[in-house]
């Protein structure tokens, strides 16, 4: 992360930025870059797999972030309840499903996964010294109460309509993407929360000061898209997602399960975005309705890479990151403008590109 | 007869919103008055969705967009209203069909989410320029003037505002049951509609161009009925809410806009204030309420509640179609004749290949003006390739292929279609909830001129008689006079394929291809079916058709060309094919062996 003084952009004053500048833009475009970078291939797995626009991915970081600040300051965190509710809808539902095919012998396996365990785990969790925990683990029961209401929404709201268009499943992403916003006013507040950093401080590094957190996000990241594209590789179940994402058909006549592909991958979204809530809620604030504009930003990122392409999307994202620090500096009041402008052309160029494609046999 | 009829329906309905500013509450005129705008909103999201397939999430940037010009040129520049709403439908007109030649050439989602981008970056502008005001906005916009009469009181807007709405939905409407509707209608079956000589992306971006200007026009009015305008309604999540009214009441029909609009207005207003009670909390409740309907509605009744609602009330729908007789008119002109035995299409070693797998291997054939050539071959041989390498559906890797003396391998199934070449599809695609009429209207679609603006006026009427007409002469001829106004999705499957023919004699063609035009008849329909292509052969026109049924080929055919593993086998009279040993061994498996 060197930058040289010369290729030092100008500020509108006509003042040449010292190089001391340029590297804080840099270190700030990157830092959010990676984030918008993991939840863009999160967006890519769950279109590719699911054909769902997961538009609520930003409520995840949300989510992540605001239950961080709950547990660290003691509380448990307020998505526990929608967890054990949704459980219970998730129980009802599968239970329903299986009396119909007949298999009631399943009740007992369908009401203990979803609907009891989550309270056991409420029960848990409860009587831990949250505020005190070591951070490792308060990471985790900020997770625990997170991440289940991944695969537990898929369930609910797309597991009905999977087989229907993309443009359908769209408005229901939407929808949902509604529902998490307006509970998550009502379980965070309007207040916005901030978390302590995984390491404090940081070190100078030539003229400019480099917080150890960036590093955690940078690192972390990078280790999470290692992780992802070694679990698609190597995993059995890395693989039951690609093949799903290739060809859902075919997928199912090897016996790959479309409901279980579904699920895993909105588990591993809604990981993915709850973990980017916690990494960023220490260098910044979040509020219950900074996620979308964060999620969105994602999404520049994958429609850079077509929303098919897994390197294309993280380097879309890197991309997003900077033009929004350095767009900050520059024309704060444009900030957004200017980044959701950016897929303007991509989409421009995507077009002039690409056939035009039959919705009818998606 | 009933005593409840759709005009009827209608007429009390507009009766009692005329009403509302004679004896209502200033707070029902207000709630009506929104109500009446985002049902003008939602009617274009209806044409969006519920018709082309298609949706948005940025309509309130355009409700913004028509309500930040007028509030701009009419507050800093003195321009009258009615100029500024000019100016903002030709603002409207160049960003939606920017936005249009930018994301409709891709597949359907990226439409909506252009749509967020727009959406999000069009609000940050309007709340960070100065010169619209910042977060602050523009006030003392003037009152819209109407032939010297001030409507400066809500009370007085509100006719203003109902009327417009009236007439969108009115000029929706015709537009709808016109030729350009029926296109409009038929967007979702891409490859069928551009056979039909359709330019599907231009219909598309005309329904985004619309349904923009029905949010640009709801703005200026939204502009002058507050007379003050912030970015605040014109957010992401306005744009969402309009989409839920437009799915809620029912993207498929339009009084389902009205519906969904009043139905979300009413309930937000009474949830807004019922729910901070009940649950003790201040919040965006009814945002959750919102969002658990929308999926109810899409899991449950994808329809939305309109088609519900009707049901309940006895089948007050107002019918789109027309129902009873169609009206002669005089028959639409015809293209030259080909002389008998000319030849029309050549097909010269054309090759197909998909990745490794060659579909058809250098195959060649001929069809002449006023012969049957029958295409066979077993299962898998390469003929429905073939078909769509012709029709431009899928055109060929390598080869020629000549139409009327006119190489077409390069072109578009829409330009085949123009040059005269109409075709039947293997797995029948009609428009299910269209009647059987419109639906072989659409084969006629090349041979009517006018456009939408004249239907949505009914300046077309004349031409429409002609269409319909023509369309239910080839019905006729095809034996299903009787089924004109049925849904195409009710016939049983062979008829549907009877259907597709008569849709595409519709376009008066010189070559028509038919992909196993009796599979699914019964004995006396193919006899029907059989009769009707000597009728045409004996008219001059040329036909391929593609058949498994031998009897039914071998009876009527002039010639026949027999593909094996994409490969040309044998070609020649019927009789001939029918001795031919290696066609034999194709078809029953090495005899000799």
């Amino acid at each position: 992360m060197r930058c040289d003084g010369t290729a030092a952009p100008r500020t509108p004053a006509g003042i040449g930025v010292n190089a001391s500048i340029a590297l804080i833009l840099v270190q700030d475009g990157v830092t959010n870059g990676a984030i918008y970078a993991l939840l863009s291939l999160a967006l890519v797995l769950v279109f590719a797999v699911t054909r769902v626009i997961f538009i609520p991915q930003g409520e995840f970081v949300a989510y992540g972030a605001l239950s961080m600040a709950a547990v660290t300051a003691g509380f448990l965190p307020p998505t526990m309840w929608l967890v054990v509710t949704l459980g219970i809808a998730v129980a009802l539902v599968d239970s329903v499903a299986a009396l119909r095919e007949g298999a009631a012998a399943r009740l007992p396996m369908i009401i203990l996964k979803n609907a009891v365990l989550p309270v056991l785990a409420l029960l848990a969790v409860r009587y831990l010294p949250l505020k005190t925990l070591a951070y490792p683990l308060q990471i985790a029961v900020a997770l625990l109460f997170v991440v289940p209401l991944g695969p537990q929404i898929y369930r609910l709201a797309f597991q009905p309509v999977a087989e229907a268009t993309v443009l359908l499943l769209l408005i229901v992403s939407v929808a949902v993407h509604f529902v998490l916003l307006g509970l998550g006013l009502y379980f965070f507040g309007a207040e916005g929360g901030r978390t302590p950093a995984f390491t404090d401080g940081g070190f100078n590094l030539g003229a400019s000061y480099i917080q150890f957190q960036t590093l955690w996000i940078v690192g972390i990241a990078a280790v999470l898209i290692a992780g992802l594209a070694l679990f698609f590789e190597h995993s059995i179940y890395g693989k039951a997602l690609r093949a799903t994402a290739i060809n859902r058909t075919g997928a199912r006549l090897m016996g790959i399960s479309a409901d279980l592909a579904g699920k895993l991958c909105f588990t591993l979204a809604a990981l993915v975005g709850a973990f980017s809530g916690i990494l960023i809620a220490p260098i910044t604030t979040i509020y219950y309705d900074t996620g979308f504009l964060i999620g969105l930003k994602g999404f520049v990122g994958a429609i850079v890479g077509g929303l098919a392409s897994y390197p294309l999307a993280a380097a879309g994202a890197i991309l997003v990151g900077l033009l929004e620090s350095y767009s900050s500096f520059y024309a704060s009041a444009y900030k957004e403008v200017i980044v959701f402008t950016l897929i303007i052309p991509v989409l421009l160029w995507r077009s002039l590109t690409t056939h035009q494609v039959d919705d009818e046999e998606h | 007869m009933a005593l409840i009829t759709p005009n009827r329906a209608l007429i009390a309905f507009m009766l009692a919103v005329a009403m509302v500013p004679l004896f209502a509450a200033q707070f029902t005129v207000t709630l009506v008055n929104y109500i009446g705008l985002s049902a003008l909103v939602a009617l274009g999201l209806v044409l969006l969705t519920g018709i082309g397939g298609l949706t948005s999430f940025g309509q309130a940037a355009f409700v913004g967009l028509g309500a930040y010009t007028t509030a701009y040129l009419t507050t800093r520049h003195g321009i009258s209203p009615w100029g500024t709403l000019i100016v903002g439908m030709a603002v409207t007109t160049a960003v939606s069909l920017a936005l249009g030649f930018i994301t409709l050439r891709l597949s359907g989602h990226f439409l909506p989410l252009g749509t967020i981008a727009w959406g999000i970056s069009l609000y940050f502008l309007f709340g960070n320029m100065e010169v619209l005001g910042g977060h602050g906005g523009i006030d003392s916009i003037p009152p819209v003037d109407l032939f010297g009469l001030e409507l400066g009181s809500s009370r007085a807007f509100f006719y203003v505002i109902w009327a417009t709405l009236l007439a969108a939905i009115v000029t929706t409407r015709n537009m709808l049951d016109s030729r350009e509707g029926r296109a409009m209608r038929s967007l979702r079956s891409m490859t069928m509609t551009e056979a039909m000589g359709i330019n599907t992306l231009r219909y598309r971006m005309v329904l985004f161009m619309l349904a923009a200007q029905f949010a640009c026009v709801s703005g200026w009015l939204y502009a002058h009925l507050q007379r003050f305008v912030n970015p605040t309604p014109f957010s992401l999540g306005h744009g969402i809410e309009y989409l839920f009214m437009a799915v809620l009441g029912g993207a498929g029909a339009v009084w389902g806009a009205v519906f969904g609009a009043g139905a979300v207005t009413f309930l937000k207003e009474w949830l807004q204030d019922l729910l901070p009670k009940l649950l003790g909390a201040s919040g965006n409740f009814e945002m959750v309420v919102f969002g658990l309907l929308t999926i109810a509605v899409l899991h449950r009744a994808r329809d939305g509640m309109w088609p519900i609602l009707m049901r309940a009330f006895g089948n007050l729908a107002p019918q789109r179609a027309q129902t009873g007789s169609v009206e002669p008119a005089l028959p639409l002109p015809r293209r030259d004749p080909q002389p008998h035995g000319s030849e029309v299409l050549q097909v010269v070693n054309v090759t197909k290949r998909f990745g490794g797998l060659v579909a058809n291997d250098r195959m060649n054939l001929t069809v002449r003006a006023g012969e049957v050539m029958a295409l066979i071959g077993p299962n898998g041989a390469g003929k429905s390739t073939l078909f769509n390498c012709i029709s431009g559906v899928n055109p060929p890797s390598e080869g020629e292929i000549r139409f009327m003396g006119q190489r077409i391998d390069a072109l578009g199934s829409r330009e085949i279609a123009r040059l005269g070449m109409s075709r039947s599809f293997q797995h029948v695609r009609l428009n299910a909830d269209m009647t059987v009429l419109e639906n072989a209207a659409l084969g006629a679609h090349l041979r009517g001129r006018k456009n939408f603006v004249q239907s949505a006026w009914r300046l077309d009427r004349e031409e429409e008689r002609r269409l319909l007409w023509e369309a239910a002469h080839q019905l006729e001829r095809c034996g299903l006079g009787e089924h004109l106004f049925d849904a195409a999705g009710s016939l049983p499957l062979g008829k549907q394929r009877i259907v597709e023919i008569a849709r595409a004699l519709c376009s008066d063609p010189t070559l028509l291809l038919l992909d196993e035009p009796a599979a699914g008849l019964r004995h006396l329909e193919k006899q029907a079916l059989a009769e009707l292509l000597s009728k045409l052969r004996g008219e001059g026109m040329a036909i391929l058709l593609v058949e498994h049924d031998m009897d039914f080929v071998m009876s009527l055919a002039d010639r026949v060309v027999v593909m094996e593993f994409g490969e040309h086998l044998a070609e020649g009279l019927p009789q001939e094919i029918q001795t031919n040993p290696k066609v034999l061994e194709a078809y029953l498996g090495g005899v000799e062996a």
